[in-house]
């Protein structure tokens, strides 16, 4: 695939003696958006934080944007600027405002003045519907809210590709929405994503891909119709089943 | 016979008008000296354990072990004795310090110690989540460290950091032990000499000068370094 964003390939990850991922393959296009599902444990999360090296894989090959994630030789910091994360807790950090949690990669990695990184950061918190929130806190803002800043903190440094980890987890119902707007957005104007997470409609309507995986393996994938709908594996099924029927 | 009633022979022991006003300049240098003492140890003290947590937190293990056991010595080592071992062992190898550098050097240790494994434990409490997100956008681990971790677990020390600053600068009376001039070391020959104990009383007051606004600082300081989350 000539125009492969994200190119894993063979990935095992021991824990201990916990073998979490047995051999995973996953290929992200350019501008596709994957959704990847599974019950607990079933090595999701630790697929995506493989993918910018949050988590060491064992072994097997991880290529984005053309670079060799494992490679001793590439400069890791660097190449994380290329891959924004999204995190289930949004992880902001509380003792800056929502500019600041925007604005400290763009001056400690990419080097920009603060005048500079403010404009970046106040537009991109703009593109999450938050700039009149730029001087609040972590804790002044909802947890909707919060999740849209982690989100801007991500797309400031205009990442290739967008991973989240089970986004609207920790959301109450009513703040979900606010959040699946801009990664709708986000689709929309060409962002490469993958994520995790269990909001079939948002799958439904806005996935080119969903990844099926259990006990650290890919059991099938393809568009969502066809997960949904009509999977081909009994394990899918069941799965699929449960998650519908709450 | 004039009668002498009890409260004025407790006045005359304890408040002795004419003892004090004549001790009270020597009382004075002593509180100069501990003031010196204190802030040589606060400064010292604080920017070494904040250092040696720092270092430790790069997590190279013989370097972490070397920490430990040195900040687990200063902490189980009585204040005094570490002060008479640098006064009295140290000229053993021909080095002399005196009684100020001692004084300094003990409790400037000690204060390492204390504060290291507070700021340790600062560090250590801030969630993993923060590191992960601060990392995935593409800071270093210095600077992950530095402009993330640090300002979040300062602000959590800072309460246990005070108490314990302050509790190891009061040890600065221990250095007349070691004939230290601070204001227990003045307030006790001034007793000496004068046979009076109004001296001490004048000293205990000088204590209470000192570090009662310190203390009251440092209320400030929680409260004004407390943030919501």
């Amino acid at each position: 695939m000539a125009d492969a964003i994200v190119e894993a390939r063979g990935i095992h990850k021991h824990f201990g003696a916990l073998h979490v991922l047995k051999g995973v393959d996953l290929v992200v296009a350019e501008r596709e958006l994957v959704f990847v599902i599974g019950p607990s444990g079933s090595g999701k999360s630790t697929l995506l934080r493989c993918l910018n090296r949050l988590e060491e894989p064992s072994s097997g090959s991880i290529v984005v944007d053309g670079i060799d994630m494992l490679s001793p030789k590439t400069d890791i910091n660097h190449a994380r600027q290329r891959i924004g994360m999204v995190f289930q807790s949004f992880n902001l950090y509380p003792h800056m405002t929502a500019l600041g949690n925007v604005t400290l990669a763009l001056r400690k990695v990419v080097g920009k003045s603060r005048a500079e990184a403010d404009e970046l950061g106040l537009a991109a918190l703009k593109r999450v519907g938050l700039a009149d929130r730029a001087g609040h806190t972590p804790g002044q803002l909802s947890g909707g809210q919060q999740q849209r800043v982690a989100i801007a903190r991500a797309i400031a440094l205009e990442p290739k590709v967008m991973l989240f980890d089970e986004p609207t987890s920790a959301l109450d119902p009513e703040l979900v929405g606010s959040v699946l707007e801009v990664m709708r957005d986000l689709r929309q104007s060409g962002m490469t994503m993958v994520v995790v997470s269990h909001e079939m409609g948002f799958a439904r309507a806005a996935a080119d891909r969903v990844v099926f995986m259990d006990h650290g393996l890919i059991v099938e994938q393809g568009p969502p119709a066809a997960i949904f709908e009509n999977p081909s594996q009994e394990r899918t099924r069941s799965f699929i089943g449960q998650i519908q029927r709450h | 016979m004039n009668p002498v009633s009890t409260w004025d022979r407790f006045v005359e022991t304890f408040f002795n008008a004419k003892v004090m006003a004549k001790y009270l300049p020597d009382i004075l240098s002593g509180v100069v000296v501990t003031i010196e003492l204190a802030v040589l140890i606060v400064v010292t003290g604080l920017a070494a354990g904040l250092a040696l947590a720092l270092v430790r937190a790069l997590g190279i293990r013989p370097i972490n072990w070397l920490i430990v056991f040195v900040v687990d010595l200063f902490r189980s080592l009585p204040p005094l004795v570490i002060i008479v071992l640098i006064y009295f062992g140290l000229p053993a190898i021909e080095l002399t310090p005196s009684g100020f550098v001692s004084t300094w050097l003990s409790l400037g240790f000690v204060l390492m110690a204390f504060s290291e494994e507070i700021f340790w434990a600062g560090i250590t409490s801030i969630h993993r989540g923060q590191w992960e997100a601060s990392r995935s956008t593409g800071l270093s681990y210095g600077q992950t460290l530095l402009a993330v971790i640090l300002p979040q677990a300062l602000r959590l020390t800072i309460p246990p950091l005070t108490n314990r600053t302050i509790a190891i600068t009061k040890g600065t009376a221990l250095g007349s032990v070691v004939a230290v001039t601070e204001i227990l070391g003045q307030a006790s020959s001034a007793m000496s000499n004068s046979y009076n104990p109004s001296p001490l009383m004048l000293g205990a007051a000088a204590y209470i000068v000192l570090f009662l606004p310190v203390v009251v600082a440092a209320r400030w300081i929680e409260t004004r370094f407390a943030w919501k989350r």
